[in-house]
């Protein structure tokens, strides 16, 4: 299995780390629509792509991973910074996908309904991010060119 | 009364994909949750609500160099974690000016650009 789900991850995260991704979450999709009401939607639109909660959730995989390699004994803060650094490169392969998302509502909003248009988008970004993952995956089992290819 | 409820469906999607990224493994595949459209998906439905399609769709083109900022920004970001000694957090806050200086970059050059 290339991929998997488990629900149990989520005893391991703290009350309080999901209220900082809430705050974060909220304050940044606030100040977004801020922006654009009083700067308008060119600039307000290039906030709908911030990274809102990247370097909370990067700093907390890292810390997740250090706590993880301390308890068998290590330092674990290599771990941590790798860990956190693969996130970061599936983040980036997302990119793509959020660019195609920007790209079908740009064009498709004025002539079709919202719902269908976002509907489309969001799927759009799944399907292209989960591709290029996919394609990255195959490359590196090819060549083998990095040790942590195997997270 | 509009930037409570932006504030709250912001903070649920974007929890919501937070909980997809934990779940998931390997990580480099979680990541991909770390770009997802979560403001987008949190304010566009109330955007074409209160000033139409039209304000949207250009919120949306202007998103688009936004997300290869964002692309640069989260590029750079793994980069300097798996080769320099900085803690994520640093790491990521430092770098956010990267993601500025793209985006907004973008924007004034290809605008010019199509004027």
């Amino acid at each position: 299995m290339i991929v998997s789900a488990k629900l149990a991850s989520l005893k391991h995260i703290k009350p309080h780390e999901f209220a900082v991704r809430f705050l974060f979450g909220g304050l940044c999709t606030m100040i977004a629509g801020l922006i654009a009401s009083h700067y308008g939607p060119r600039i307000g639109g290039l906030f709908l792509a911030f990274p809102a909660i990247f370097p909370a959730s990067a700093s907390l995989i890292e810390q997740h991973e250090i706590a993880h390699k301390r308890q068998a004994g290590y330092d674990g803060r290599m771990r941590g910074r790798v860990v956190a650094g693969i996130d970061a490169t599936g983040a980036a392969l997302a990119c793509v996908g959020l660019m195609a998302f920007a790209a079908i509502v740009w064009r498709a909003l004025p002539r079709h309904g919202a719902v269908a248009v976002i509907s489309a988008a969001t799927f759009a970004w799944l399907l292209l991010s989960i591709a290029l993952w996919l394609l990255r995956k195959s490359r590196l089992l090819r060549h083998k060119t990095h040790p942590a290819f195997e997270n | 009364m509009e930037e409570l409820i932006r504030f709250l469906i912001g903070g649920a999607v974007v929890s919501a994909f937070a909980v997809l990224s934990e779940m998931f493994r390997p990580k480099s595949f979680a990541g991909l949750f770390g770009a997802a459209p979560s403001i987008a998906l949190a304010t566009l439905g109330l955007t074409v609500a209160r000033s139409g399609h039209g304000f949207a769709a250009i919120e949306a083109q202007s998103m688009i160099f936004g997300a290869v900022a964002f692309c640069l920004y989260a590029s750079l970001c793994s980069q300097v974690l798996m080769r320099r000694k900085l803690s994520a957090l640093a790491t990521t806050v430092l770098l956010l000016p990267v993601w500025f200086g793209a985006a907004f970059g973008l924007l004034f050059l290809l605008s010019r650009h199509a004027a």
